[in-house]
C-alpha cells in the first residue's frame, strides 16, 4: 500500500518544469492532467531547458504560461507547420506541440498530415475532447454520433454532419511516423500509460528517431454538461469504443 | 564586393537572400516566381540550410513564424493568390514582432487572374492584408540589381526593426535577366544574437513569441509599441528617387517595373522639350509623402502611372492633396503600358 502511496502523491507534485501560475481550466478537466505528465516528463528527460512549447488557440491558449520552458503561441491549427519551422531552424531544440481537437484535425488538418508525412522531429501532443471547449461547446471532428453539441443541438447527424474522425489512424497509415498512440486519463492506470507514452515520445524525440503523435482522450466537464466523475466513466465507456487506446505505430 | 552575374530578377533575389544569410526558406509553388523557389530548392541544402517545400502557403508562412520566432533569418516567396493565404500568419508575424521577409512576385488579379505582370497588390501590401493596426515594411525594386540590393536591405531592416518586410515585385522584374554584382555573403553565425528567441530557457527565464494579450489595456500597449515602431521607421527608413526632376512641370510618380519605364519616358519626353521629372517610391511603406509633397509645389501635375486600376494613386492624392493635378493612367489584367502611350497621356497634361 505505501508504495501506491508513494506513486499517488508523485503523479500530482508540481513538476519542476512547472512555474508556479495557476491554470485557467474548469476543475476536472483533463488539460490540467495533461500539462502535469508533459511537466514530468520534461523533469525525468531533463529537458526544460531546451525544450520549446507551442501554445494553439483553444483552451490551452495560456499554456505558455505554464512551463519553464521557451514557447510560441500560434495561429489557430498551424502548430505543426510552426513547429516544423523552429526544429529546421534549431534541430538541437526540443520541440513539441499541444493541441485540441479542433486545431489538429480540423483547421489544422493540412499542417497536421503533412508535418507527420515530412517525420519531423517534434512531439505532438492531441488533446481530443470531442468539442471545442474554448469557443463554448460547438462540435469538434472528433464529436460522437449522436453528441449534443450548441452546433448540434439534436446530436451529430452523420448524414449532415459525418462521423467523429480517427485522425491519429490516418496518421498511422503513413511512412515517416515513429510513434502513433491513443491514450486515456479516466483512472490511476492510464494516467501512468499515458505518462510512458508522453516520455517515450519525447525520448524518440531526444534520440532523433522522429514524428511522435501521443493522442489523449480528454474530458471537458463543462460543455459535456457531466460531473468529472460522469465525464470519465463516459470516456471508459463510451469514447473509448469509437477511439480505441493503444500503440498504432511504434518504429522505435 | 562579388562576383558580376547574370540573373533573373527571382534569382537575384534568391541569391541576395542566401547571402543575407537566410537559413531557411518554406515556400509553395505557383507562378511567376517559380525560378526563385528553384534557385533556393538547389542552393540552400548545399550550404546546410533549410529549404521546405510547404503543402499550402499557410503552411509556409507558419513554418517562417517558428523559424523567425527560433532567431535565424527566414523567407518566403509567392505571388498574389499565395499571398492571400499567408495574411493569416502575416498578421502574427507582425503582432509578435517577428522579423522575416516575404517577397511577392505580383501577377495580374482578382482570383486566379493571370500569370502576366501586375501592381495590383499594392493596397494589401501597404494598407495591411491582414487583421488588426499593422503594416510592414514594403519594398518596390525597379531593376534586377535594385533587387538584390532591397532584398539585402530587407533582412537588416527586419532584425533592426523586429517586423516583417515584404518585397513587392512583379512577373517582369521576376523573369527579367540583368547582369548584378551581389556582396560578399553574410556569415549567418557573425549576425548578433536575438536575445528575445526561443533558443532554449537555459539561465535565464523562458521567452514567449505571441500576438496575443487577453486584457485590453495590455493590448492596447502593444498596439501603442507597434505604432511606436512605426513611427520611428516612417521618420529614418523613408526611401525613394528622383529623376530629372529639378526644373520639371510635370512629374510622373510610378514604382517598381513601372518606374522604371518611366524613366526612359522622361527622356523621350526631354527629347521633345517636355519637362517631366520621375519620382519613384522605393519604401511603399512608409510612404514618401512628404517628398512628393514638397515635389508636388513645383509642378502643375502629377501624373500616376501604374500596372493597376489606381491604388498607389491614393497615396500620391493624399500627398499632393489640391497642390497639382493628379491624373491617373493605368493598365490591368497583365499588361504593361508601353512607353509611347504613357508618353502620350504625358502630352495630354502640357500646358
Ligand atoms: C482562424 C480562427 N478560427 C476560429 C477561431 C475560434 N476558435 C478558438 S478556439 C476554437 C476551437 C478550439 O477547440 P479545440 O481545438 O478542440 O480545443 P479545446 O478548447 O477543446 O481544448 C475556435 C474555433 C480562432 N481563434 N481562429
Ligand atoms: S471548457 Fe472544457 S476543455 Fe476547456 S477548460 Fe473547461 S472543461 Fe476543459
Ligand atoms: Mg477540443
Amino acid at each position: 500500500m505505501s508504495a501506491n502511496l508513494e506513486n499517488m502523491v508523485k503523479v500530482f507534485e508540481r513538476p519542476q518544469s512547472l512555474t508556479d501560475a495557476r491554470f485557467t481550466y474548469c476543475p476536472g478537466c483533463h488539460h490540467g492532467i495533461i500539462t502535469r505528465i508533459i511537466g514530468n516528463v520534461m523533469d525525468e528527460l531533463g529537458i526544460v531547458e531546451r525544450t520549446v512549447g507551442i501554445a494553439p488557440v483553444g483552451c490551452s491558449v495560456f499554456s505558455y504560461l505554464w512551463y519553464k520552458a521557451d514557447s510560441q503561441q500560434v495561429p489557430h491549427g498551424r502548430a505543426c507547420a510552426v513547429a516544423t519551422g523552429i526544429k529546421r531552424a534549431r534541430p538541437e531544440l526540443i520541440v513539441f506541440s499541444y493541441q485540441g481537437d479542433g486545431d489538429f484535425a480540423s483547421i489544422g488538418t493540412a499542417e497536421s498530415i503533412h508535418a507527420a508525412n515530412r517525420g519531423e522531429n517534434i512531439t505532438v501532443i492531441f488533446v481530443n475532447n470531442q468539442i471545442y471547449g474554448m469557443t463554448g461547446g460547438e462540435m469538434a471532428p472528433t464529436t460522437l454520433v449522436d453528441q449534443k453539441t450548441t452546433t448540434t443541438p439534436e446530436g451529430r447527424d452523420p448524414r449532415v454532419a459525418g462521423y467523429p474522425i480517427r485522425f491519429s489512424e490516418m496518421i498511422a497509415t503513413l511512412d515517416a511516423p515513429a510513434y502513433v498512440t491513443r491514450q486515456a486519463l479516466f483512472d490511476t492506470k492510464h494516467i501512468m500509460e499515458t505518462t510512458k507514452a508522453v516520455k517515450k515520445a519525447f525520448q524518440y524525440q531526444v534520440e532523433g528517431k522522429g514524428y511522435s503523435l501521443v493522442e489523449i482522450l480528454s474530458t471537458c466537464p463543462t460543455n459535456w454538461r457531466m460531473s468529472p466523475v460522469q465525464s470519465n466513466t463516459h470516456v471508459a465507456e463510451t469514447v473509448t469504443k469509437v477511439f480505441p487506446l493503444g500503440d498504432l505505430v511504434d518504429r522505435g | 564586393m562579388g562576383e558580376r552575374l547574370l540573373l533573373r530578377g527571382n534569382e537575384v533575389i534568391a541569391e541576395a537572400a542566401i547571402r543575407a544569410g537566410c537559413q531557411c526558406y518554406f515556400a509553395y509553388p505557383i507562378t511567376p516566381q517559380a525560378e526563385l523557389l528553384e534557385h533556393m530548392a538547389l542552393n540552400m541544402p548545399r550550404l546546410g540550410r533549410t529549404f521546405i517545400q510547404a503543402e499550402s502557403e499557410i503552411a509556409a508562412i507558419s513554418m517562417v513564424y517558428g523559424a523567425a520566432g527560433a532567431g535565424v533569418r527566414t523567407m518566403t516567396s509567392s505571388s498574389s493568390p499565395g499571398i492571400s493565404l499567408k495574411q493569416e500568419g502575416i498578421s502574427y508575424l507582425a503582432g509578435a514582432s517577428l522579423p522575416c521577409v516575404i517577397v511577392n512576385i505580383v501577377r495580374g488579379g482578382p482570383g486566379l487572374g493571370n500569370i502576366a505582370p501586375s501592381q495590383c497588390d499594392y493596397f494589401q501590401a501597404t494598407k495591411g492584408g491582414g487583421h488588426g493596426d499593422y503594416h510592414l515594411i514594403v519594398l518596390g525594386p525597379s531593376t534586377v540589381p535594385e533587387a538584390g540590393e532591397l532584398t539585402m536591405l530587407a533582412f537588416e531592416l527586419a532584425d533592426q526593426y523586429r517586423i516583417p518586410v515584404m518585397i513587392l515585385a512583379d512577373g517582369l522584374l521576376g523573369q527579367m535577366m540583368e547582369p548584378v554584382e551581389l556582396p560578399d555573403p553574410i556569415d549567418p553565425a557573425s549576425l548578433p544574437a536575438k536575445d528575445w528567441a526561443t533558443t532554449g530557457a537555459k539561465g535565464r527565464a523562458p521567452n514567449i513569441i505571441l500576438s496575443f494579450e487577453m486584457d485590453p489595456d495590455d493590448l492596447k500597449q502593444m498596439n501603442l509599441d507597434l505604432q511606436s515602431k512605426y513611427r520611428t521607421i516612417t521618420e529614418n527608413e523613408i526611401r525613394y528617387e528622383e529623376y530629372e526632376t529639378e526644373d520639371a512641370d510635370i512629374v510622373i510618380a510610378a514604382h517598381g517595373t513601372i518606374g522604371r519605364i518611366c524613366k526612359s519616358v522622361v527622356r523621350m519626353a526631354r527629347a521633345e522639350g517636355i519637362k517631366v521629372g520621375l519620382f519613384r517610391p522605393i519604401t511603399l511603406w512608409p510612404y514618401p509623402y512628404e517628398p512628393l509633397k514638397r515635389l508636388s509645389q513645383q509642378v502643375h501635375t502629377v501624373l500616376t502611372v501604374e500596372m493597376s486600376a489606381g491604388q498607389m494613386w491614393e497615396d500620391v492624392r493624399l500627398a499632393v492633396a489640391e497642390r497639382a493635378a493628379t491624373p491617373f493612367f493605368g493598365e490591368t489584367g497583365g499588361i504593361v503600358p508601353t512607353p509611347r502611350s504613357i508618353l502620350n497621356e504625358v502630352k495630354k497634361h502640357v500646358r
